[in-house]
């Protein structure tokens, strides 16, 4: 077992363009072939992509039950959702678990990259140890972790009792705030060493020669941290914050596996609410209309993200 | 010049050199209990499906069993429903099924973006591509009703239509990557030999493009086995659960009651494939990642 080393062409992963004048030989030839290749991808994502994109769009001005006929009923869906209070609930929670996932994640994560970015003996154990978790679904770990938290047969309960923490077992899904950063926590376990490995490549990218100097010229850890570590990874790190974002905007798996959306219906997830009102109740017309919702909110804060990460290069 | 400098600055070279083994030690042994406590939980699950009956429903502490090894936890989920092999050959279906469609359609699309020219070619790879930003959650009502129409609602065969298409952006991408880094030379001498169309695709570029093949290829195997919202809302017949969706109804508990050893049992069948592809493929995981990430 080698241990994850990263490929020298990592940074130039996107190959340069095929030289035009071969293609111009061959253009009045295959004019079609190409598009015979494609079409296969093409037929799927439109297919199970674009139509169904569109259908959302369709299905969300409309009253669309499971059985019997939809019937148009306009904006009336947009409206009934500005007043729906759980939807907006459950985005309010997405929103808080969006915060301290990305901020325990980006924290981890960088961490583990600055342990195991140098190559070490053993560093390349290290790492794949760390990246494990990333390797098993969404749903094992969720399972594993509903396990592991029950106060019955889990660990975390009965550890705390063994150590004299807690008086007793303490059931930690039972109530918001432990059922919470125990959820938190198994997805900062799960996905820390996936920041890592991306955080990492940023992190070889500089220049050994760069903090040598500033060690020579006296600059200390922290310093040499915050003003050429920092600046240079900028672009990994923004890349490992939007896909973190977006990734926990989305969260469902977790949530419904582990908690069930409870203590008190309050873990509820955006997606999940969604989920209910779509295949629970069956307002495929309403859930469509809250689908489009989180679809712009997820576009606004990609854009957000990227902008921002943007202005700030074009300061430097 | 530093390079020069540096036999002149023993004072400065010296001390660092003798702290080395400090630093070492203490890389290691903090590194070392991360790493235990990452791989911890893995461990753990995996031990404590080991114990039987009379121990599974009781706290891992300790971890190990402690009254004999034994397979009960497995034996009662093979009892479950159709049996834990049911379950598994469904996952295993959808999961090669997803695997083979990706590779097949992707490559052709590789191919097809990097050696020809076409109308809207630009188009199509932009709408391909444009698919990741699009969370796949947000669409899964109307992709419910189509698959209805075609007949595949609650099928595995419709699970793998969807996971292929999920697996598009980055897997046509890879393998346009990867056929644009085969020198046209190669294609050019075969050609000369006689070789055109598939057969220049299957046996001229197919072993140039091998390792772009597996990433594609493993990704789509490990993100098939895994998920679980889209067979969760598309299976309603639970003969034809994948197994996350069977073990969510084997945590649910029947009669109130959860057979946690029964869940640990699930857990680790789900987890061991993944393990062992990625250990032994972990060069072409770590490659694909950082290839996607790039992007």
């Amino acid at each position: 077992m080698s241990g994850i080393t990263l490929p020298s062409t990592a940074t130039s992963a996107v190959a340069p363009a095929v030289p035009a004048p071969v293609r111009k030989s061959r253009r009045r030839r295959h004019d079609w072939t190409g598009l015979v290749y494609v079409a296969p991808a093409l037929v799927l994502v439109v297919g199970f992509f674009l139509v169904p994109l569109c259908m959302t769009a369709w299905m969300s001005l409309h009253n669309w039950p499971l059985m019997g006929n939809p019937r148009w009923i306009g904006t009336a869906n947009y409206k009934a959702l500005w007043s729906d209070y759980n939807f907006w609930n459950a985005l309010l929670f997405t929103l808080r678990y969006t915060v301290a996932a990305t901020a325990g994640l980006m924290l981890v994560g960088l961490a583990l990259a600055l342990l195991v970015e140098k190559p070490r003996r053993m560093a390349g154990f290290y790492r794949t140890a760390f990246f494990m978790p990333v390797v098993i679904g969404f749903a094992s770990a969720s399972l594993l972790w509903a396990w592991l938290s029950n106060v019955d047969s889990g660990l975390f309960s009965a550890l705390a009792q063994a150590f004299g923490l807690t008086e007793g077992r303490v059931n930690l899904l039972a109530t918001f705030e432990p059922a919470f950063w125990s959820v938190t926590i198994m997805v900062i376990w799960k996905m820390a060493g996936f920041y890592m490995v991306i955080l990492m490549s940023g992190l070889q990218a500089i220049p050994p020669d760069y903090l040598e100097a500033a060690r020579i010229d006296g600059a200390g850890f922290l310093q040499r941290f915050r003003h050429i570590t920092l600046p240079l990874i900028r672009r990994p790190f923004a890349l490992a914050l939007i896909l973190c974002v977006s990734g926990s905007m989305l969260a469902f798996d977790h949530f419904y596996i582990i908690l069930a959306g409870g203590p008190q219906n309050r873990t509820i997830t955006a997606v999940y609410w969604i989920f209910n009102q779509s295949f629970v109740s069956f307002r495929l017309g309403y859930g469509a209309a809250l689908s489009m919702v989180l679809l712009a909110i997820l576009v606004v804060l990609s854009v957000i993200q990227l902008r921002l990460l943007r202005d700030r290069e074009d300061a430097r | 010049m530093t390079r020069a400098a540096e036999p002149s600055l023993p004072d400065r070279a010296r001390p660092r050199r003798s702290g080395i083994p400090l630093h070492a030690a203490l890389f290691h042994l903090t590194a070392a209990v991360v790493a235990a406590l990452f791989l911890a939980p893995i461990v753990l699950v995996v031990l404590a499906s080991l114990r039987p009956a009379s121990e599974a429903g009781a706290p891992p502490l300790p971890p190990w069993p402690t009254t004999g090894l034994s397979t009960e936890s497995y034996g009662r989920l093979e009892a479950f429903g159709d049996g834990l092999l049911h379950y598994a050959g469904n996952s295993l279906f959808v999961a090669l099924g997803t695997t083979i469609l990706t590779i097949l359609v992707s490559v052709l699309a590789g191919y097809g973006f990097s050696r020809f020219r076409f109308p809207m070619k630009k188009l199509a790879f932009v709408l391909i591509l444009s698919t990741i930003m699009i969370p796949f959650q947000s669409i899964l009502t109307p992709l419910f009703l189509i698959l209805a129409k075609l007949g595949l609602q609650n099928t595995l065969t419709g699970l793998i239509l969807l996971y292929a298409t999920l697996q598009l952006p980055f897997s046509v991408f890879m393998m346009r990557n990867a056929f644009d880094a085969v020198p046209k030379e190669i294609e050019e001498a075969a050609r000369v030999d006689g070789v055109t169309g598939l057969r220049m695709l299957v046996f001229v570029m197919g072993p140039l493009i091998l390792p772009g093949i597996v990433s594609v290829g493993l990704f789509a195997f490990l993100n098939a086995w895994n998920e679980f919202l889209a067979a969760l809302v598309l299976l309603t017949d639970q003969s034809r659960y994948t197994l996350p969706v069977l073990m969510n109804a084997v945590r649910s508990g029947r009669y109130g009651a959860v057979d946690w050893g029964a869940v640990q049992a699930g857990v680790t069948v789900m987890m061991i494939p993944c393990l062992l592809l990625f250990l032994t493929l972990q060069r072409f995981y770590i490659r694909g990642l950082t290839a996607g990430a790039v992007k």
